[in-house]
């Protein structure tokens, strides 16, 4: 059984995501095939008619939003107390996944508002809390542009991810604390699903689709990143070696003279 | 230790002072924002007195986002930062001391000239007291949690930008309790205590975290 640790050794974790990479990005094209055949096929809702459609990619866009969050957030951890490389790897590749499912959940529900609520956009705590999150993740991703310096960088950036979790339980709980507008929890509860069985296994299926994407996007971006490190580390072993030797000899020369 | 902390904030007090107009600018800086106002809005004073507190917690959080970005740059860039780290006094009593003497140079000027631009807006009177008092703990909180924002960007060249965008997510629980607070003390309002102690406790939570996080960013060395 491999530890946590060897998996963490970045040349294993290449030979590993290479293997394993094709195999989840067959699976994630099959549940999406799925999810959205029986996304369409779906019962229209009584009330909201085929609107109801925008859900299956509202709702995953919006736990993904979440999710990836705690995983930058563990990755900071790892890369704050234990300085792994993977682990910085990880948070950066995470950063504008998560951003993005942010901001497709901010776009489909704002296209369902406008139907259902008569609003683009309103003011209310679990919308707010959102739109502090993509905030939240825009800041992140621009302290990975903005310092140069990766390694420093990664600091400042595991730093204000674990000072953004604070968002995240807003986020989750919003809509219990205050009276909004945004629906209470309905696909989780103590009591059981509050939501039909012909509208759940399309949402599932669908989170399902949407969290194996993210997976494989996520792996995929860290081999990118891991990638493109290695490859900087040559760009500078290169520049170092071949025009180094004729000029430090000369300077030799020169101070022997 | 106590002594060396005095002295750093003595320190830090002096410069505020003597170098690029001190005190004044950020007072100046939030006059400007009221002003432009009611060029905004139009003067009328019925509309301008009740989004007044709002305003004028508006006004002190951008006059404190705009004062931040030289809280570690400019000791970042003379070396004294350096010093500060190597001394025997921990760093987050440092970023403390060095957000004390902050707050008393940017900070706590908003807080005591809020009352008269109130006066410009036609805010009532017991609102007007509301909001300086509301603005006491409110700019602690700015600035201690503004203070994550720029030991972050402490080693860019023009981190402002940045700063803001980092920290003004995180301020936003201050500035819901802090107008809450503020719209607290109208006459006939309901309780005043709640919300300002729910914005004290968020000024104590900033100056804890805040200092800790900042010495967090601070001990790596760009």
């Amino acid at each position: 059984m491999p530890s946590l640790t060897s998996l963490a050794n970045p040349s294993r974790f290449m030979a590993l995501s290479a293997r394993a990479l094709p195999w989840i990005a067959a699976v994630t094209a099959l549940l999406f095939a799925l999810g959205l055949w029986v996304a369409f096929t779906a019962p229209e809702d009584y009330q909201q008619g085929e609107t109801v459609r925008i859900m299956y990619l509202h709702v995953p866009s919006a736990w993904l939003s979440l999710l990836i969050y705690t995983v930058m957030s563990v990755s900071a951890i790892g890369a704050l107390v234990w300085r792994h490389p993977l682990a910085e790897v990880s948070m950066k590749a995470a950063a504008p996944i998560g951003c993005v499912f942010t901001f497709l959940c901010l776009v489909t529900g704002a296209l369902w508002g406008k139907p259902m609520w008569g609003a683009w956009w309103v003011w209310d705590a679990r919308l707010t809390s959102v739109l502090v999150l993509l905030l939240i993740y825009l800041g992140i991703l621009a302290i990975w542009n903005a310092i140069e310096d990766q390694a420093h960088a990664a600091r400042m950036a595991a730093l204000a991810t674990l000072v953004g979790f604070v968002n995240i339980p807003i986020v989750k709980f919003s809509v219990e604390w205050w009276n909004t507008l945004h629906q209470g929890a309905s696909v989780f509860t103590l009591e059981g699903s509050k939501i039909a069985p012909e509208i759940l296994l399309p949402l599932l299926m669908m989170a399902c689709a949407f969290t194996c994407l993210y997976v494989a996007l996520h792996l995929a971006a860290m081999r990118n990143e891991i990638l493109r490190r290695r490859l900087r580390r040559l760009a500078i072993l290169a520049a170092s070696e071949t025009p180094a030797p004729a000029r430090v000899s000369s300077l030799e020369g020169g101070a022997r003279a | 230790m106590r002594r060396a902390l005095i002295a750093l904030i003595a320190r830090d007090l002096k410069l505020a002072t003597r170098i690029g107009g001190g005190f004044s600018l950020g007072v100046v800086f939030y006059l400007a924002l009221v002003a432009i106002l009611p060029f905004a809005v139009g003067p009328d004073l019925n509309l301008l007195s009740r989004i007044g507190p709002a305003v004028l917690w508006i006004g002190a959080l951008l006059a404190t986002l705009i004062g931040l970005d030289r809280l570690f740059q400019a000791d970042e860039e003379d070396g004294s930062l350096e010093l500060m780290r190597m001394s025997a006094v921990p760093l987050e009593a440092i970023v403390a001391a060095k957000g004390v003497a902050h707050w008393l140079a940017s900070g706590l000027p908003l807080a005591v000239a809020a009352p008269l631009f109130g006066l410009m807006l036609g805010v009532e009177p017991l609102a007007l007291l509301g909001t300086a008092v509301s603005l006491v703990p409110g700019t602690i909180a700015l600035t201690f949690t503004g203070a994550i924002g720029a030991a972050l960007t402490a080693s860019l060249r023009r981190g402002g930008m940045l700063l803001s965008i980092l920290v003004v997510p995180l301020m936003v629980p201050i500035l819901i309790f802090g107008v809450a607070t503020a719209e607290a003390s109208r006459a006939g309002a309901t309780s005043f205590a709640v919300p300002f102690l729910a914005l004290s406790a968020l000024a104590l939570a900033a100056v804890v975290a805040g200092s800790a996080v900042a010495a967090a960013a601070l001990r790596t060395k760009p």
